[in-house]
């Protein structure tokens, strides 16, 4: 591995991606005076949090009485129970607070008559522990992510982040158990870096790019979910995968429940409103689960839209045009550019597609990354937020609105116990070579495979078996079908076809570093649902229909290394963090 | 007369022509600019015969299929794939946008994929935007308020409106490399995408640094090389209109 031209930097905090939590961590990382790198494969507002559109969450009580008690609640019915109530309990005490804040970074809200924050409805969103809608969704327009993002990336220029843009990240460094820094492939110049760190922050985001129909980037590949694999460490809840009830048919594109939000209704080849049946209170607003099921429900039994009836209709033409123009610009452009359809005069196109990961790599509600070893660990120097990490928060199912409102408050939350845990300067540990040489032995043959398997090919085949044996509805066929199935990818890898030899933005090996980082967490994927032999939140079992709460109120843990994988359990946390308000016991969900 | 010589090594040349092997009736030409920074190469232009019944209707379509497909060693940036990260921004048949946005049905004839004009390539399609980079970081991109309380600053529907058409700008860069003065004048005049942002900062009736916000755009080279010629409005692949922006920054400056 001497090839390799090995360039060393020192930092207190090493942050990996620059989305919405990388950023926001980041921001209170320079602003506790700690030395800082924020290391990222794109420039920061190319991250996907730029795609969120409906808003973000927040008991503020500008549109009506609210109380971040009443959002928990929703939460934690959201979650089907798999959420550690002491982690929701922070995100929704703290959600006002951090909402105000990025008001004052700067983040263009929109607005009520009287000059507030504008919030909207959002699905799972009750008064009074499920009783009414509240409007509790704060907006940008359907631009949220983006107007937050960008604000962001500002607030972190203003504080002199030092940012390593377009570096691809290749593993962590770990020493006796603990992370001290990362390595990273410079992609605008080819040169290799060593970064080392009292504290890593996994900020990657989310692992969308598993399926084949996605509203997540191309990016979007769990990089930091696959580096905490190869180190040995488990990830949590992975069988949880969200799939939002309205992506445009064909294409994937994003249709916000916003859209919903704003007075927007499904309708299946009948023209019935058939939420009203599935969710008699709630209707369209239901939790996204439940929407996305109750269209797969209407599809199955032949009451699909279209020549193969497998879609059905989003309604917004009967709102006014003004409202429309105001509230939801972003999918009129884009319903016209995917579905070529006019949203004043007639319905989109969806149907339910692959928008979010509830599991990720297991974190306490200060942002520290969790193992259990007899019992739980923090794992030391590592930290994880954002779509990557599992807090848990959204346990089985998020409420929309409630990923962005993720993203600052445990965002934020790290940088605070970061600042606790390090003082400005303190002294780095030496690195053994060995470790570094791990790092780049992998990403040596793979640079190097001279077989005959595309990564398309592979990616492509992961990709349709996810789609096809661990979709909205899942069973024991399916699931054993694909447990077997998905690691024929993986066992493509041995004869692997990298065409590319080059280093500068040899973005054929990017694809192949990805493709390596996607079928770790698919396999995880797969088996973790394989093994949840139970129905709750996003993981419909038709073999299993109901919630098991005296054998699965746990989190599933995945261990993988290489295809193999080891899969245990760690009991949700029940109880709340402060007296502040009560836990929440089980409760039949109903909506 | 003057004789114009451009380098050897700029000289585009003629590349690889992939035919196609699927056999398909509805073949489409994509020439695409290559150049690889590691070989010691000119640029040249490759051509792809791409089959068209099976491509989505996007160029980021043609690209993935021909990544794909055909030749995985193409470099191009691209993420979101609807618009609104700005990765994809390239030159299609002499024109700027998002590869992920743009029918290839809208372009006609053969299709020539470029980088964006005018930038320092780094690879294939990729460009060098380090300099747009510095230079949206020279306007303060962040909100200046002394005020300090735990509620929300209060702003009116009509001064929130006023950053509409402004506040959605994806930095694509687009614009700024479709602008002859930019072209020109890259690493002084700071361009159409860079000055629409000045501008969302500069009207944000939140904002308490108007004045020093003018004082610094309001520059013979910064501000003044925009000589409206509209080519960055025409490119938005957002529909936004930066030249407006910058219109009203030299009116505001007129009349303060």
């Amino acid at each position: 591995m001497n090839a390799y031209k090995i360039i060393d930097h020192e930092y207190d905090v090493v942050v990996l991606g620059a989305g919405g939590s990388g950023l926001r961590a980041a921001v209170g990382l320079s602003e506790a005076g700690l030395k800082t790198a924020c290391v990222s494969k794109v420039f920061p507002t190319r991250s996907h949090t730029s795609a969120a559109q409906g808003g973000i969450s927040a008991a503020l009580g500008n549109m009506g009485e609210d109380d971040w008690r009443w959002h928990m609640y929703d939460t934690v019915k959201g979650a089907d129970w798999l959420g550690d109530q002491d982690s929701i309990e922070y995100l929704c005490k703290e959600a006002p607070a951090a909402v105000l804040e990025l008001e004052k970074y700067g983040v263009p809200f929109s607005r009520t008559e009287d000059g507030k924050i504008y919030q909207r409805p959002f699905g799972g969103m009750t008064k009074n522990y499920g009783n009414e809608t509240v409007q509790r969704t704060c907006a940008a327009a359907d631009r949220t992510g983006h107007a937050i993002l960008h604000t962001l990336y500002g607030q972190a220029l203003k504080h002199n982040t030092e940012f390593f843009i377009e570096y691809f990240a290749l593993d962590l460094i770990m020493k006796d158990g603990a992370c001290k820094g990362i390595i990273a492939w410079n992609l605008n110049d080819g040169t290799i870096h060593r970064f080392r760190s009292h504290i890593t922050i996994i900020a990657t985001g989310g692992y969308g790019k598993v399926y084949y129909s996605a509203t997540s980037a191309h990016t979007c590949t769990g990089d930091g979910n696959a580096m905490a694999l190869r180190a040995g460490l488990p990830l949590q809840d992975m069988e949880f995968v969200q799939f939002h009830p309205t992506g445009i048919y064909g294409h994937g594109t994003l249709i916000s429940e916003g859209v919903r939000g704003e007075g927007g209704y499904l309708v299946n080849s009948k023209g019935e409103r058939f939420m009203e049946r599935y969710a008699p209170n709630a209707k369209d607003l239901a939790s996204r689960d439940v929407v996305s099921r109750s269209i797969a429900v209407e599809i199955n039994e032949g009451r699909g839209i279209g020549k193969e009836q497998d879609h059905v209709h989003l309604h917004i033409d009967h709102l006014d045009p003004k409202v429309i123009d105001e509230r939801l610009p972003g999918i009129s452009e884009a319903s016209k550019l995917f579905a070529n359809v006019d949203v004043t005069k007639e319905p989109i196109p969806v149907v339910p597609t692959v928008h979010y990961n509830m599991g990720g790599i297991p974190t306490n509600y200060k942002a520290e990354v969790l193992t259990v070893n007899g019992s739980e660990k923090t794992v030391p120097g590592l930290m994880a937020i954002g779509e990557a990490a599992c807090v848990s928060v959204h346990g089985a199912n998020r409420l929309g609105s409630n990923s962005l409102i993720d993203l600052v408050v445990f965002g934020r939350a790290a940088a605070k116990r970061a600042a606790e845990l390090v003082k400005p300067g303190m002294k780095h540990d030496e690195i053994v070579k060995s470790e570094t040489d791990r790092c780049l032995e992998r990403f040596d043959s793979l640079r190097n495979s001279e077989g005959s398997n595309p990564t398309s090919e592979l990616r492509l085949s992961m990709q349709k078996t996810m789609q096809s044996k661990c979709a909205v509805f899942r069973s024991e066929k399916t699931l054993k079908e694909g447990v077997d199935e998905i690691r024929k990818p993986y066992d493509g890898m041995d004869s692997l076809s990298v065409k590319d030899k080059s280093l500068i933005f040899n973005t054929d090996l990017v694809e192949t570093l990805e493709f390596d980082n996607l079928i770790r967490q698919a396999i995880t994927t797969m088996d973790s649902a394989y093994n949840r032999k139970e129905s709750r939140g996003a993981h419909a079992r038709e073999d299993f229909p109901k919630r098991d709460d005296e054998n699965f109120m746990q989190h599933t843990l995945s261990w993988c290394n290489g295809s193999k994988t080891k899969i245990s359990y760690r009991p949700v946390h029940r109880s709340t963090l402060t007296n502040d308000v009560q836990y929440f016991p089980p409760q039949e969900r109903v909506y | 007369m003057v004789q114009f010589n451009l380098p050897a090594n700029s000289k585009v040349k003629k590349g690889q022509y992939y035919k196609d092997n699927t056999g398909s009736k509805n073949i489409r030409k994509v020439n695409v600019y290559r150049w690889d920074p590691s070989k010691n190469e000119n640029p040249r232009i490759d051509t792809y015969e791409v089959d068209m019944d099976n491509c989505s209707s996007k160029v980021l379509d043609i690209l993935n299929k021909i990544k794909n497909e055909i030749d995985p060693s193409i470099a191009y940036r691209r993420s979101c794939a609807h618009g609104v990260c700005g990765s994809c921004a390239m030159n299609m048949n002499g024109k700027n946008g998002l590869a992920c946005t743009k029918a290839h049905s809208e372009l006609e004839g053969d299709i020539d994929i470029y980088p964006l004009p005018h930038l320092k390539v780094l690879k294939d399609l990729i460009g060098d935007l380090s300099t747009l980079y510095k230079q949206y970081e020279s306007v303060e991109p962040w909100l200046k308020t002394t005020k300090k309380n735990d509620k929300e600053n209060i702003q009116s529907k009509e001064d929130r409106a006023k950053l509409d058409g402004f506040y959605e700008c994806i930095m694509c860069a687009c614009c700024s490399t479709s602008c002859p003065s930019y072209w020109w004048n890259g690493e002084k005049y700071l361009g159409p995408a860079v000055l629409l942002q000045a501008y969302r900062w500069i009207i944000d009736s939140r904002d308490e640094d108007r004045k020093e916000r003018l004082k610094k755009v309001a520059d013979e080279l910064k501000l003044y090389r925009c000589h409206t010629i509209l080519n960055c409005t025409n490119a938005c692949p957002k529909g936004l209109n930066p030249a407006k922006a910058i219109a009203e920054i030299k009116k505001m400056l007129a009349t303060a």
